[in-house]
């Protein structure tokens, strides 16, 4: 599978990813005063790679393992009938979620449609005391009311771009970059593997 | 990626990686089958029909659990309240169902052919929960997951099918579908429970003889012995039945380390197996079966629904 | 009179095939001959048509009394001349079953009040078609029942078959079987093999109708009874009787039109209950020895086992839907489609197949060509090209399983006793 590139530009390279994620370690210690009770779970499939990031710097901050956890919100999708993804990957809760204070973490926010799903998944799944989220990329064009707790950087962007995040574990390189959307595709993640 | 198929009626139209898909997805909701809250909303909204014309527990269980796992309305319709029992034609029927603006039809009935006949009357998705002697080919995909599930893998497998094989409507679509995957199939009975021409619906090998296989089978899958159908006598008891064709701790020795014991259930425990095989913690895999089922059925449903999504945009 | 004008002329009986024009009066044909003129006579133009003994077709189902939703002897004798037959003998497996000289007598005179063609009654070997009592044969012979025959079942107990030969022997009538022996058969509803396998329905073996043949055949041997096996369809069934026929024996047997052009293969998982059929479609190997048959004279005659269903009881479930099909309307099509137009046989053996050898069977006064014989005549036109649809039948169904089919030849003119029944192609009212 090709795609077509159309990269417009690079808006944060590797260094600024690293650094708006320590950030955002602090940020979540110091609004919920330290990790006790802290779990961080992330949506696939560039979430889940950042919640794992961001439980290694928390490790490195407070010297604490944290739950760290997967979900996959395919079948959560108000568009999953007609927008069939190809794989379904598996949602892995190695903790259970009932009175923790959760961390929903996802590469970029837009309309707010897969927060809404991961939110419905998170409920199924069991009963936190709280929800934040937490996101690399802010883009606009909300269409729900959703808003991140925690955002990395907000890119103003327009609808008919894709802002997207590769990354070393996923894609080979870091970095986030705004393309124009091929046509027939959609702008949501970026597909995983060989482009 | 849409899936290509309106309907599961007839397992051969489906390849390898078709049914490769339907297993991958129903392994998701393993997950999600094992989580507090069993419930998905993917199917809001949508409407299924389970249409059991011939009695049958098991499988419409099974369908039913998978719908409302996934959100769906679901309206059971047939037992004694089959509109049949009262002479309406199955054509009349599903062109009642379709007022109601129905999304997929579950199809159960004893006569062959049935759920064609349903896609040619309905605009709705058509699920065949087992029509006949002919083919049940959502027990095959979940045969199919259980086994993929134990071993890793179903190409090159060994597996021997047991028992009544010639009204066998679990073989009509096991055997195709195991071939398709790249399995070889034994097939193994008294000639009076052997179809006519084994080889069309692919079968390796046919013998009477289980001894003679079973040290080389990765999957012993027993076929249940319908006790309401041994009115033609196809063989003289079920004791004699047991002796050469049922599967004893006595022949577990003849059996490879790793090979695994399947059946469609419900078990006769003393025909097809004794105790110790049929609960047997390493071999048998007949409770996966079961669960298997909700998971393989909410696989379909969700991939036929998108696909039919897919396919009238 | 009726003058018929520049017809080619076949009839094998009086070996003549040339084009010239008949002559006929009333009942009967009182000239042949080229340059035929006729004070007052209608004459009929029929170049390049031709025109030959009547056609019978000796295997129908009329279906009254009983079954007048599905046919009735108006609408199937409107078929039948349709299809250019001037005779059909009807099947009595009516209800009630035609096992009496009333019943027989009962069909004679409807098909007088209503009939397009003549028809010709059997009557049941036993009693209800049951095969356990004997029916009233000599009764049945005497108000004009010209064979007997259980169609639809087989007499399963081989001393109720002697009985019956050996009863029916007396009369001078062929006894007409239906050889299924019901413990092999059972519920059987496709050739069991690939096709009972493919669809997962219970198969009805050769071996059913092979068995029977042989019984029967030893049974023709031991009463001397003439024995006409009904629509055969196994090569190896097929065999036996050819062993008979060279024995000398007093044997006979018909074959359809679906069992020589179909086979078990053309049943697809669409499950066509128009395929459903007593004895089932046969292999295609079963096809080929069939034909072969027609071939070399095994086959004596060709028949329809016309069979016809309302629309509602055909569409449904295939274990649901009744046996049979229609056939008076196609048979000469296809048998000058599939057969005569390839060169396998010629016109001769189609006239011998379809029009001389039936009324042999059924002891029929022979119809020739000839001064002196009844004017019982068909007319076909070879080159004429049609696609089968059920719009244009006369039949009341149209459980055909060739709806759709291209065929070129079919009946154009028909004469019972001298009387046009159907004139270009359109049956007379």
């Amino acid at each position: 599978m090709t795609e077509q590139r159309g990269v417009k530009s690079i808006v944060m390279d590797g260094q600024e990813i690293e650094r708006c994620l320590t950030r955002i370690a602090h940020q979540i210690l110091e609004t919920n005063h330290g990790a006790e009770n802290l779990a961080l779970v992330g949506i696939v499939t560039r979430g889940d790679v950042l919640a794992h990031r961001l439980a290694q710097k928390i490790r490195e901050i407070e010297g604490v393992e944290v739950g760290l956890g997967s979900l996959d919100i395919s079948f959560y999708r108000d568009d999953f009938l007609t927008n069939m993804s190809p794989e379904i990957h598996a949602t892995d809760i190695p903790f259970d979620m009932d009175g923790k204070n959760i961390v929903l973490v996802d590469d970029v926010l837009y309309t707010g449609r897969t927060i809404r799903a991961a939110l419905d998944a998170v409920m199924d799944l069991g009963r936190p005391a709280r929800v934040e989220l937490a996101v690399l990329v802010d883009r606009g064009h909300r269409e729900l009311p959703i808003r991140a707790d925690f955002v990395g950087k907000n890119v103003p962007s327009s609808r008919d771009e894709s802002v997207r995040l590769f990354l070393q574990e996923t894609d080979g390189h870091s970095d986030v970059e705004i393309l124009e959307i091929a046509p027939g595709r959609r702008a949501g993640s970026a597909p995983l593997g060989k482009e | 990626m849409a899936f290509n198929h309106k309907h599961l009626i007839d397992i051969n139209e489906y390849s390898a990686s078709d049914i490769m898909q339907i297993l991958e997805m129903a392994d998701s909701f393993a997950e999600v089958n094992r989580r507090k809250v069993k419930k998905l909303p993917t199917l809001k909204g949508k409407t299924v029909v389970n249409m059991f014309n011939e009695p049958s527990t098991r499988t419409r269980s099974s369908f039913e659990l998978a719908e409302k796992r996934l959100s769906a309305d679901t309206l059971n319709f047939g037992g004694s309240s089959t509109s049949s029992v009262k002479g309406e034609s199955l054509v009349d029927t599903v062109e009642t169902l379709n007022a109601y603006n129905i999304d997929a039809v579950v199809i159960r009935d004893k006569h062959a052919g049935a759920p064609y006949i349903v896609s040619q009357h309905t605009p709705a998705v058509v699920i065949d929960a087992g029509d006949g002697k002919h083919q049940h080919p959502t027990q095959a995909l979940l045969d199919l997951y259980s086994i993929w599930k134990r071993r890793g893998t179903l190409e090159g497998l060994k597996v021997g099918i047991v028992g009544d094989i010639a009204h066998s409507r679990v073989c009509g679509s096991l055997v195709p579908a195991l071939k398709i995957m790249g399995a070889e199939v034994t097939l193994i009975g008294p000639g009076t429970l052997m179809p006519a021409a084994p080889d069309v619906l692919g079968a390796d090998y046919v013998t009477p003889y289980l001894d003679d296989v079973l040290p080389e089978l990765d999957v012993v899958y027993m076929l249940r012995i319908q006790r309401e159908r041994l009115e033609g006598a196809p063989f003289p008891s079920l004791r004699e039945y047991h002796q050469l064709f049922g599967l004893t701790k006595d022949r577990e020795r003849l059996m490879r380390p790793d090979a695994i014991v399947c059946h469609p259930g419900p078990i006769n425990r003393g025909v097809e197996f004794d105790s110790y095989m049929a609960d047997h913690p390493e071999r048998s895999v007949i409770l996966d079966q079961v669960y298997a089922g909700i998971c393989v059925r909410m696989a379909v449903l969700c991939l036929l629904l998108g696909g039919a999504e897919n396919a009238s945009a | 009179m009726l003058l018929l004008k520049g017809a080619r002329v076949i009839d094998p009986q009086i070996e003549i095939d040339e084009e010239t024009d008949v002559l006929v009066d009333g009942e009967r044909i009182v000239g042949v001959g080229t340059g035929l003129s006729a004070e007052g006579a209608q004459v009929i133009d029929l170049s390049g048509k031709c025109l030959v003994p009547g056609l019978v077709d000796i295997h129908v189902h009329l279906r009254e009394p009983g079954g007048e939703h599905k046919e009735t002897i108006e609408s199937g004798t409107r078929a039948a001349a349709h299809g250019g037959f001037t005779g059909v003998c009807a099947m009595p497996n009516t209800n009630p079953v035609c096992d009496t000289g009333a019943g027989v007598g009962y069909v004679k005179q409807r098909a007088a009040e209503v009939g397009k063609c003549r028809v010709y009654p059997s009557g049941a070997l036993s009693v209800g078609l049951k095969g356990e009592v004997l029916s009233e044969m000599g009764d049945m012979a005497a108000r004009g029942a010209v064979a007997f025959t259980d169609d639809g079942r087989g007499v399963q107990d081989a001393g109720m078959m002697r009985r019956i030969m050996d009863y029916a022997a007396m009369f001078g009538k062929t006894v007409m079987v239906h050889e299924q022996d019901a413990s092999l058969v059972g519920e059987g509803q496709v050739n069991e093999g690939v096709a009972s396998t493919r669809l997962g329905m219970l198969g009805w073996p050769a071996l059913g109708e092979e068995l029977m043949i042989a019984r029967d055949i030893m049974l023709c041997e031991l009463t001397g009874c003439p024995l006409h096996i009904q629509h055969i369809t196994t090569a190896a069934g097929l065999d036996l009787v050819r062993q008979a026929k060279d024995k000398g024996l007093p044997v006979t047997c018909e074959v359809t039109p679906h069992h020589l052009f179909l086979t078990e293969d053309d049943i697809t998982l669409a499950y066509e209950t128009s395929m459903k059929v007593n004895p089932p479609l046969r292999t295609q190997a079963d096809a080929e020895a069939l034909m072969e048959g027609v071939i070399d004279g095994t086959v004596d005659c060709i028949v329809t086992d016309h069979a016809p269903h309302a629309d509602w009881e055909k569409a449904r479930e295939f274990e649901l839907a009744p046996f049979g099909m229609i056939g008076l309307e196609t048979s000469l099509g296809l048998m000058l489609t599939k057969m005569v137009a390839p060169g396998i046989i010629g016109y001769d053996d189609l006239v011998d197949l379809m029009a001389v050898a039936p009324r042999d069977i059924l002891g029929l006064e022979p119809v020739k060509i000839a001064s002196g014989s009844v004017a019982d005549l068909t007319v076909f036109d070879p080159n004429l090209t049609w696609t089968v649809d059920a719009a244009d039948f006369e039949s009341k169904a149209s459980n055909s399983a060739f709806l759709g089919w291209e065929l070129t030849g079919r009946a154009t003119h028909v004469l019972v006793g001298g009387r046009l029944v159907m004139s270009d192609g359109v049956v007379l009212d």
